[in-house]
């Protein structure tokens, strides 16, 4: 067996292994990369409900008079547009435009935001933020605080229900609501990372077992089940949703990973707006884009991508996309060919394979 | 799970059973196992030469790719068509139906360097 001793471990870890997850080494966290398979995960959130445990995520707390102003100046999108209860996607840059990482802010008061980062990212994000703090705020690293637990698919709503008071359907799409789930207090928000309706619910840890175990009874009628990292990694690549270290990093900023629409110039000054801009008007090298495959093979993050048989790029994330039954890949060209329809080539063990650049998501659920 | 007598295995996972002188190879149930849902299967056409112990195509699953490395030398008489259209059977019947290749061996005492049924399954702790 292999030393899982030195790695962090979520409160679930316990019930993970002994209901046969298989688990891996997931950035320094031990954690469950499947449980029935993958593809099978995989359509049971597509076509009914799956459970997912993300409390590797981490959790920053923001809070102070002047909490707005610090969220402001870290973030590219505008947190000054959130009511209280909402949310948004959002991105963390350093000062020369790259990504520190993408983040979740959400509005708890006007004194208090609420942030969920990325699990390998968490203590290197609260340093960033705690160094950038002039506006007297108290920056909190509140990971061990919470448990994270997604439900995510067209049964989500009706599984969870089960186990709140709270009318769920009056939560809208990235919101969320502070309510009792199973008598106990809970954030309940209406986001997820797999392109499906959903709810992340974050609890204190010692209730995590409990609300699982609750959660898989309530979605039982549903053909509920739990899923790994792997099913939510396509998943969120069908949604063409970045994962930090694939399509974003420190050398990637916002504009060039397709995610300008984060990106409010018009909310102020912040981190990063200045090479951003400077990006804008020189015009952007190269560009994430889809493809899917045409010849036999699938793309792989890492691999050459080549535009007239000459290296052009590089494959941030690949794989079979099980809901399309097809081969697919987001990767980064240069600006001018990162459009649909452009013909590329993707080297797959030293021989080039055809694909071609497509539009994305490449899956998007029916409203 | 059942690791047929008849066999011999690799440290790396694949089967060799031989006949006269070819030797059919396959990936074990331990191998299909680990990797998970098997989507993908890249194998060397009939008349390909295969080297004991060096890669000679490569299974995917969802998640990774896996080298397969041939426990035998010889020509590649045969592969197992089947696993283009369907490579899901590499999960269902690693050690029957879902076969990869039939090598005609260049020198058959290799197989005697491989592990047995009993020796496989202390190796991978069953």
């Amino acid at each position: 067996m292999s030393d899982t001793a030195r790695l962090r471990k979520t409160p679930l870890n316990e019930v993970h292994r002994t209901s046969g997850a298989k688990m891996v080494d997931f950035g320094g966290w031990d954690m469950p990369v499947q449980y029935s398979g993958i593809l099978d995960e995989h359509k049971t959130v597509r076509t009914a409900v799956g459970v997912f445990d993300v409390s590797h995520m981490g959790e920053l707390e923001v809070r102070g008079p002047q909490a707005l102003d610090l969220v402001q100046h870290v973030s590219t999108n505008n947190a000054a547009k959130l009511q209280p209860g909402q949310a948004q996607y959002s991105g963390l840059l350093y000062e020369h435009g790259g990504f520190v990482d993408d983040i979740l802010v959400h509005k708890v008061a006007d004194d208090s935001y609420f942030i969920c980062v990325n699990a390998s990212n968490q203590d290197k994000d609260f340093e960033h933020i705690a160094a950038q703090n002039r506006f007297d705020c108290t920056v909190e690293n509140a990971g061990p605080k919470y448990a994270q637990i997604a439900i995510q698919g067209p049964k989500a709503l009706a599984t969870l229900q089960k186990l709140t008071q709270t009318d769920l359907a009056s939560i809208r799409y990235y919101w969320f609501k502070d309510a009792a789930v199973s008598g106990d207090s809970a954030r309940i928000a209406r986001t997820g990372y797999t392109g499906e309706d959903g709810f992340e619910i974050y609890v204190a840890p010692e209730l995590a077992a409990a609300r699982w175990g609750e959660i898989l009874e309530a979605g039982c009628e549903f053909g509920i089940k739990p899923a790994g990292l792997g099913a939510r990694n396509t998943l969120r690549l069908e949604a063409k949703m970045a994962l930090y270290g694939h399509e974003i990093d420190a050398s990637i900023t916002p504009l060039e990973a397709d995610l300008a629409w984060i990106v409010k110039f018009e909310k102020g000054d912040f981190l990063g707006r200045e090479a951003l801009e400077k990006q804008k008007a020189n015009g952007l090298k190269r560009k994430l884009v889809g493809f899917e495959m045409r010849g036999r093979g699938i793309a792989r993050d890492g691999y050459e991508v080549r535009l007239d048989g000459a290296p052009a790029g590089w494959v941030t994330s690949g794989g079979p996309a099980p809901t399309l039954n097809k081969n697919i890949g987001l990767c980064y060209l240069p600006a001018l060919s990162a459009q649909p329809g452009v013909a590329i080539e993707i080297m797959i063990r030293n021989q080039p394979v055809e694909a071609v650049t497509v539009p994305t998501p490449f899956y998007k659920r029916a409203k | 799970m059942n690791y047929p007598e008849n066999f011999r295995y690799t440290k790396e996972h694949e089967w060799v059973s031989v006949n006269g002188d070819v030797g059919t190879v396959g990936i074990t149930f331990h191998a299909q196992s680990e990797l998970g849902d098997i989507v993908y299967v890249d194998m060397p056409m009939p008349g390909a030469a295969v080297t004991a112990g060096e890669s000679f195509g490569s299974v995917e699953s969802v998640k990774a790719v896996s080298e397969i490395y041939s426990p035998v030398s010889g020509e590649v008489v045969e592969a197992n068509e089947v696993l283009k259209s369907a490579p899901e059977k590499l999960n269902d019947d690693p050690h029957g139906e879902a076969w990869l290749v039939k090598v005609r061996l260049s020198d058959k005492s290799q197989v005697d360097g491989l592990m047995n049924a009993a020796g496989y399954t202390a190796y991978i702790g069953e």
